[in-house]
């Protein structure tokens, strides 16, 4: 029986030779994540059940990153109930205010996962580490608690849906771009169940950070888990943050696939999704009339490196549009500190942006740049929901680091291949 | 099992977003979530749902978010079945782990309207309109399903298995 990645990984941490879509398995985890708002509630559930030990204290993760330094009394109280546990159980891998970044940056960052792994978090981006060739996907906090407590968790096998990359992406573009792309194309439930599997000679041409970006985003197609194949740059990755054990899984030639879908990245323009739903997506130079009044460049879909340095780019010497307000958010301390170190930080703010700690605080609409009624924002985050980023009748434009950066400085959605400054 | 109520009807793609926004997400507290279930969508439904109510949707309900709160919110608020087209995966995970009943029909989701009167019957999978005196088959739960809800929820399924 010829096999998907996602299913040879399945396959191997249930330990049977083969599985088919639709099979029920009970997998072995090699981390379960949980944040400060998801874990209280696992935690509980953990308690409650009458558990008092985790299965392996250096395989779980807990991120303060949510709500993180601590926006309000109640939230307070939910972390400092993250931080008892995980001080109470030796939790390694527990990360608070001072070394805590966003969650879906920081393990990557960390090495606490890699090709070959079964993950699963209760953050439904956790979806994120399949571009590392791990199989990753986001549950609830009960399947946190089960993991904590058995380091298993039951799956239906899912099939797969296979693009296949080809080209390079032109000068304006990346990962975000294609993601939303895809989502466009397929819909919010066009991989429901399902994985996306990403391929291709195009996909090498791609950044770590992009396949990062992009992965990310399955969910937003509904998709279980997005992976893409491992490559020297997979490898080259893990080596660098220390990731010892890259396991590499690689599809058969004969596997089946739902759908095959062939994306040519060289015919990729910059794209916006446009309220409510990922997937009503438009190019970005159709949009010269939204005007904006807040920007965001952050999150676990674009809060990395490249982001950063692909803003600093465009905001270098220039200035935001009169009664646009920036939130810049490096997704990790050392993203952070890597920003400081490059001068980015001291150009954010000639720029007239404002430069946080890491937090997913806005992107959810937490805290940290919330929007009043009938605002606008185009924000790198990766969800437009209704009231997604504050008031009921606010607006969020989806876009990439490129777009979003352009479009503060002229105060309405730009394409960033039109910047002529 | 059984469930007979009045429904609450809404439209493809409710996000967890709109069921729970994230501000309330300061507290695991079920009665609070509770009190802002659907908020977002439909501002009146905490105060007009009443236990055993049941919410018909469309596809994909409950995309976004892995909150748990969602579920929870819409179980604390008494609502005895969410029926809908399709449902996200994990909240479809998340509300068989926490014990909140949910069925998935085309045919259901397309035929009720807001306000009609419905029984569900959850061993034959069966939805009966009596305002419309329409019948409906839902997908019955797989096996395992129905082992985890037999024995209470995901947790005390691990517990008493092993």
């Amino acid at each position: 029986m010829p096999m998907t990645m996602t299913q040879k990984i399945l396959a191997a941490h249930a330990g049977v030779e083969t599985v088919s879509p639709g099979d029920l398995i009970r997998v072995k985890l090699d981390m379960v994540l949980g944040n400060d708002i998801t874990s209280p509630v696992a935690i509980n559930e953990f308690e409650k059940a009458g558990f008092t030990e985790v299965f392996d204290k250096t395989r779980i993760s807990m991120v303060m990153d949510h709500f993180v330094p601590n926006k309000d009394i109640k939230a307070a109280q939910q972390a400092k109930q993250c931080r008892c546990f995980a001080g109470c159980h030796g939790i390694v891998n527990y990360f608070d205010a001072g070394d805590m970044g966003i969650e879906h940056a920081l393990l990557p960052e960390k090495g606490l996962v890699g090709p070959g792994d079964v993950v699963i978090g209760a953050d439904s981006h956790t979806c994120t580490y399949g571009a590392l060739g791990a199989f990753s996907t986001g549950v609830g906090s009960t399947d946190m608690a089960a993991g904590m407590a058995t380091g298993e968790a039951w799956f239906k096998v899912p099939s797969a849906i296979r693009f296949n990359l080809t080209g390079t992406l032109p000068a304006g573009c990346s990962g975000k771009d294609v993601i939303l792309t895809i989502i466009g194309k397929i819909g919010v439930d066009g991989a429901l169940y399902q994985s996306m599997e990403f391929g291709g000679e195009g996909m090498h041409t791609l950044s770590m950070d992009d396949r990062l970006c992009m992965a990310n985003m399955a969910i937003e197609a509904g998709a279980k888990n997005g992976i893409f194949e491992v490559d020297e740059k997979t490898l080259a990755y893990c080596k660098e943050h220390g990731f010892a054990n890259p396991r590499v899984y690689t599809a058969d030639a004969d596997a089946e696939y739902t759908e095959v879908i062939t994306i040519n990245l060289s015919e990729i323009v910059p794209t916006v999704a446009c309220p409510h739903l990922p997937e009503n997506t438009k190019p970005a130079a159709e949009l010269s009339a939204v005007k904006i009044d807040q920007c965001v460049i952050g999150s676990c879909t674009n809060g990395r490196i490249s982001d950063m340095e692909t803003a600093a780019k465009i905001f270098a010497g220039r200035h935001v549009a009169p009664g646009v307000r920036c939130i810049i958010i490096p997704a990790t301390q050392a993203i952070y500190k890597e920003c400081a170190k490059r001068g980015w930080i001291e150009i954010f703010i000639d720029a007239g942006c404002v430069v946080s700690t890491p937090t997913c605080g806005p992107c959810l609409g937490g805290y940290m740049g919330i929007l009043a009624e009938d605002e606008v924002a185009v924000a790198t985050t990766n969800r437009n929901f209704v009231g997604r980023m504050g008031h009921v009748t606010s607006k969020v434009y989806l876009s990439s680091p490129e777009t979003a950066a352009v479009s503060a400085i002229k105060g309405y959605i730009a394409d960033p291949r039109e910047d002529t400054a | 099992m059984k469930a007979h109520g009045i429904v609450h009807k809404y439209g493809d793609n409710v996000d967890t977003d709109v069921i729970i926004p994230a501000r309330y997400l300061n507290t695991a507290d079920h009665k609070e979530l509770a009190a802002h279930c659907m908020e977002d969508i439909d501002k009146e439904f905490a105060s007009r749902v009443k236990k055993g109510d049941i919410i018909v949707a469309g596809a994909n309900f409950g995309c976004g978010s892995s909150r748990e709160h969602a579920p929870i919110s819409i179980k604390e608020s008494g609502v005895s079945v969410v029926i809908a087209e399709t449902f996200a995966r994990i909240f479809y995970r998340n509300a068989i782990n926490i014990g909140l009943a949910i069925l998935e029909s085309k045919e259901a989701a397309e035929h009720i309207a807001a306000g009609d009167e419905v029984e569900v019957d959850f061993t034959t999978g069966s939805i009966i309109n009596h305002t419309k005196g329409e019948i409906y088959c839902a997908k019955p739960f797989p096996p395992f399903i129905q082992e985890i809800i037999g024995k209470g929820g995901l947790l005390n399924a691990i517990k008493g298995g092993n």
